[in-house]
This record gives C-alpha cells, sequence and structure tokens, in this order.
C-alpha cells in the first residue's frame, strides 16, 4: 500500500482491492527485480524487502489490539509475524492505538481474543498473539531498549455517554464489512476515511463531525447483515438511523431534499390531491420512460449517472388495484 | 493541562451523564482485576495430548514425539535431514547444552540473526485448546529464535500442556509472579492472505513449525 501511494481499503485485509498483478508491477517498479506474477513468489519478494527493513529500522511502530490494565500489557494478533518484527528488533518501539482498547485482564484478553480471531479470519487463533511489557529487561538479548503507548482519544470521549457510545465497543474485527452488501460493491475507498463498512458509517461521522460525513449514514440498506455478524453485537444499523435522525434534526440535509419532502408530505396527507398527482406523475413517468421502458436520465441528478430507473407503469398502485377488485 | 489530564476531563464529563461511580463500583472493578475470573468460552470436554496434536495439526505444524529429552537431539536431526535443511541451527541454551554428539547438528546458543536458517526452543507451556505455543522471553529464552529463522522446531514436554490460555495466565502468575517482556503465543508457521486472499505461509516469520513432543 504504501509503495502505490495509497491506503487500506479494508482494516484486516489492506490490499484486498489489489490483483497479483498489480502487485507484481508495483514490485518491478519499486524492487527494480524481473516481473514474477505467481502469489508465493511475490510473498516471498515482499519478505526479502521488508526483513532488511525489520533489521534495520531504529524505531518500530505498531498499533494495539488491546492493552491490558492488570498488567500493563501491549496485545498484538497478527498472522503473518509483522507485529512481531516490529516489536522485537528495532531500538525503539512505539505502539499507538485508542483509549477504548483497554480490557481489565488477562483472561478477559484471552476471552475477546476468541471473538476477534473466529470474526475476522475465521481461525481459532492466529499465528501470533503477542503480549509485550516494557522494554528490554537486564540480560535479555532482544527487544526495544524503549517502549512507548500512545494512547489516543482523537474523538472517542465524544461517544461516552452518548446513544453512539456502544460503538466503542469495535473490536475491528472486519465482519460487518465483509458481510456488507454495500461495502463488496464500493470497496473500502469510497468510504474516505480510515474505518470501512458499517463500523466506518458510524464512526467517521462522530470523530469527524457529522457534517463532514453526511453521505456515509445513508449508504446503507440497513439490512442489519452487520447487525447480525458483529461479535461484539454492536446495532450498527440502529446506530446509522440515529445519525440520520441527528442530520435531520441539525438542518444539514440539502435544502432539496427537506422541500421535496414538505411537498411530499404535503400532498400525501390530501388523499385527493395524492391520488391526481401520482396519476400524472405515473403517466408522465411512463411516456419519459420510451420503448425500453427505462429512464435514462434524471434533470438535475447524479443518481442516473451509472445506472437507470425502471418507468412506472403508467397506472397508479391504488388505480390497479381498483381494476382488479373490478374484474 | 496535559493531554492524559483532558482525555480524564471528557470521560469524567461524559460519565455526568450516568450515575456516580460509587466505591461499590470501585471494588467492583477493582476486585475484578485482582480476581480476574475466567469468562465465557467454549465446551473443553477433550482429552488434552490428543487434542494439542490435532490442533497442531490444524495449524499446519508438524509434530514428533519422543520418549525423553534425551532422545530430542537425534529426533531433531532426523527431522532435518528428511525435511533436507541445514544440519546447523540456533538454539535457547537449554537446548543446546542437550547431547548433541554424533547427531551431525551443529547447535549454537546465541542471540538469532536475520540469515540463520533454524531455530530451536523450550516452551513455557503449551495450548491444547489452539495447538498453541507459549514462550517467555527472558536472557536465556530471546523472543527472535522463534521469529526470524524460517524453521522453528520447538521442544514441548507433554506435563506442559494446558487447556487453553487462561489456564496458562494462571501457571504463569504463580510460576512468575509478573509477565516478562515479551509473552509470545505462536500458533503455527507464519501466513498470509494479503495478495487475492490466496494463503501462503511463511510471510514474516518462520515457513515451517515442527513440534516435538517429550512424553516422558
Ligand atoms: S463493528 Fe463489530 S463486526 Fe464491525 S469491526 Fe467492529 S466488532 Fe467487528
Amino acid at each position: 500500500m504504501q509503495l502505490a501511494g495509497e491506503k487500506p481499503s479494508h482494516i484486516i485485509a489492506p490490499a484486498i482491492h489489489k490483483s497479483r498483478d498489480d502487485v507484481a508491477d508495483l514490485f518491478v517498479q519499486h524492487h527494480k527485480t524481473p516481473r514474477k506474477t505467481d502469489i508465493g513468489e511475490l510473498t516471498m519478494e515482499a519478505r526479502k524487502f521488508l526483513r532488511e527493513h525489520f533489521l534495520s529500522g531504529e524505531m518500530g511502530i505498531s498499533g494495539g489490539n488491546f492493552l491490558i490494565a492488570e498488567t500493563g500489557s501491549l496485545m498484538l494478533v497478527t498472522n503473518e509475524g509483522n507485529g512481531r518484527m516490529t516489536t522485537t528488533l528495532p531500538r525503539v518501539h512505539v505502539a499507538i492505538t485508542g483509549i477504548e482498547k483497554v480490557l481489565p485482564t488477562l483472561e478477559d484478553a484471552s476471552c475477546i481474543l476468541r471473538l476477534l480471531t473466529r470474526s475476522a479470519t475465521g481461525q481459532s487463533i492466529s499465528n501470533y498473539v503477542t503480549l509485550n511489557t516494557g522494554p528490554k529487561r537486564p540480560g535479555d538479548l532482544d527487544g526495544p531498549e524503549e517502549m512507548h503507548v500512545i494512547i489516543v482519544d482523537a474523538g472517542r470521549t465524544g461517544l461516552l455517554g452518548t446513544d453512539m457510545q456502544e460503538a466503542l465497543r469495535c473490536i475491528r474485527c472486519g465482519a460487518c464489512m465483509n458481510h456488507c452488501p454495500v461495502y463488496q460493491n464500493i470497496g473500502g475507498h469510497a468510504y474516505g476515511w480510515v474505518y470501512p463498512g458499517p463500523i466506518g458509517s458510524v464512526l467517521t461521522p462522530n470523530y469527524i463531525g457529522l457534517e463532514n460525513a453526511i453521505d456515509l449514514p445513508n449508504a446503507a440498506t440497513l439490512c442489519n447483515q452487520c447487525g447480525v455478524v458483529c461479535p461484539v453485537k454492536i446495532p450498527l444499523p440502529d446506530l446509522m438511523r440515529k445519525l440520520r435522525e441527528k442530520q435531520v434534526d441539525r438542518g444539514l440535509r440539502p435544502w432539496q431534499e427537506r422541500l421535496g419532502l414538505k411537498l411530499w408530505a404535503w400532498v400525501a396527507k390530501r388523499p385527493g390531491i395524492y391520488a391526481l398527482v401520482t396519476r400524472i406523475a405515473a403517466r408522465v413517468g411512463r411516456s419519459v420512460g420510451g420503448a425500453d421502458r427505462m429512464i435514462h436520465r434524471l434533470p438535475g441528478n447524479g443518481w442516473t449517472e451509472g445506472r437507470d430507473l425502471p418507468a412506472p407503469a403508467g397506472k397508479t398502485f391504488r388505480e390497479l388495484y381498483a381494476e382488479r377488485k373490478r374484474s | 493541562m496535559s493531554a492524559r489530564d483532558s482525555i480524564f476531563a471528557r470521560i469524567r464529563a461524559a460519565r455526568a451523564a450516568l450515575p456516580a461511580m460509587d466505591e461499590t463500583e470501585r471494588a467492583a472493578i477493582e476486585g475484578r482485576i485482582a480476581l480476574h475470573p475466567i469468562g465465557t468460552r467454549p465446551a473443553m470436554d477433550w482429552p488434552l495430548v490428543p487434542r494439542f496434536r490435532e490442533q497442531c495439526v490444524r495449524m499446519s505444524s508438524t509434530v514428533d514425539d519422543v520418549a525423553s529429552m534425551a532422545e530430542v537431539p537425534r529426533a531433531i536431526a532426523r527431522f532435518l535431514a528428511a525435511t533436507k535443511l541445514p544440519m546447523r541451527a540456533v538454539a535457547w541454551p537449554e537446548i543446546a547444552q542437550l547431547d548433541w554428539n554424533g547427531t551431525g547438528v551443529t547447535v549454537e546458543a546465541r542471540a538469532a540473526r536475520g540469515d540463520d536458517l533454524v531455530g530451536i526452543t523450550g516452551t513455557f507451556l503449551a495450548v491444547a485448546e489452539t495447538g498453541t505455543l507459549m514462550l517467555l522471553s527472558s536472557p536465556s529464552t530471546p523472543a527472535a529464535t522463534s521469529l526470524l529463522p524460517e524453521t522453528h522446531i520447538a521442544v514441548v514436554p507433554q506435563g506442559r500442556i494446558v487447556k487453553a490460555m487462561e489456564e496458562a495466565w494462571a501457571l504463569t502468575r504463580s510460576e512468575r509472579g509478573e509477565l516478562p517482556r515479551a509473552v509470545n503465543f505462536v500458533s503455527g508457521p507464519s501466513r498470509t492472505a494479503d495478495i487475492e486472499g490466496q494463503l501462503q505461509l511463511g510471510a514474516h516469520g518462520p515457513y515451517r513449525v515442527h513440534v516435538v513432543v517429550v512424553t516422558e
């Protein structure tokens, strides 16, 4: 990802959007080695080049899956071993993680770990689970001379005590995005910030401001796949719905939408006018639809740039219903 | 005000909306940490040693059995020869001091380097639930020996196999008191599925993990 100058598109599988050919091109360009497309060989090449960095790096920077209050330890969960490299070889180790990652005891960490690995990759455990408790001890042959833990708030306390607090339970397993039909279609980069998928749609507006992530809580069908698979039972669709309500309460929705909904409400409360308006709309819609009964362009709206809108049938539901009853 | 103070101030302010933390709540939190109760976990009604073996294999480790520590060098020599690996290894002192004479394997007790091909370690404990080795770092049990070489061989005394991670914590507390710099739980060779989701063994850590269970 760094070679491509890109950001990760998934919190567990950061390069999921890249094909082996993409990786092959990047390696030729940056490593100046002959092109190879065998995934095993590409992995070997990554190992070789990164190992030099691990062995010569002065400072290793890691995240932290959990922090354990009982012992003051940092827990890292990886399959590759990059976490162990980063925390064993360089002279200084810096870990950066969020305040919500603190767990009371080692037993609690063991319990949550079972949830994390099963939900993230379907493994009963990841290959490496490492607990680092401070720097190198007297006589130790390896380990960093200094260990620093940076615990980040960055908006997290803003969720405490609010109706969004449940989102702080997230253990970043990625299951919600793996099961999300929207994520599957648009990919992680479309979410525009650190966390993609359903949990991103909840966290991002909370962390960077509702007004800066207007589309995220709305880019969901609220199908609740995410809520069902979430191992810590975060009610993701409920939280997205609450964020939508907040957008309306704070007047953040565009004026066209507000005006449109007001008009619709006015019409919908008057059955006679409603019937008339829908009749006209259904007929106009059909005539716009043309031979294939699809509307290819809507004025002043990007909606039809990438897809067509099926044209109305020409009669309203109420008309059809009345006809059926008669016959 | 330091960043830490301001984070705590924000947490306190947010908590103001909830009932205030009183003595009973504080005692409950401190009690939980002191008692560290075991949480909900899967049923564990399998026999320890067979479960450990089976899970090792599931995590792509290979497993061998020997009757006593004295037989370990010969078993390792056989494994290295059969796998066509170099007959040279870096090891923890407790392993290097075994009698390697006549096995054809050169074993050095020192810190592992980036170009070592075989690393041999003992294990503090092994976890049956997941086929996991638990290694504690110390001057005589360095962490890099199980990390840098392409092949990691671990010697596991059968009596040191425990049910799950929770049992491992209990023994760590009673035998060691406090945690070492690094506790490493190793379950099979390093792996990645970073390119097109296709599983590859040997990303940054070892390609192979071979477990020698000592049944004495
Ligand atoms: S919200 Fe739940 S499912 Fe999504 S990453 Fe967090 S813990 Fe996993």
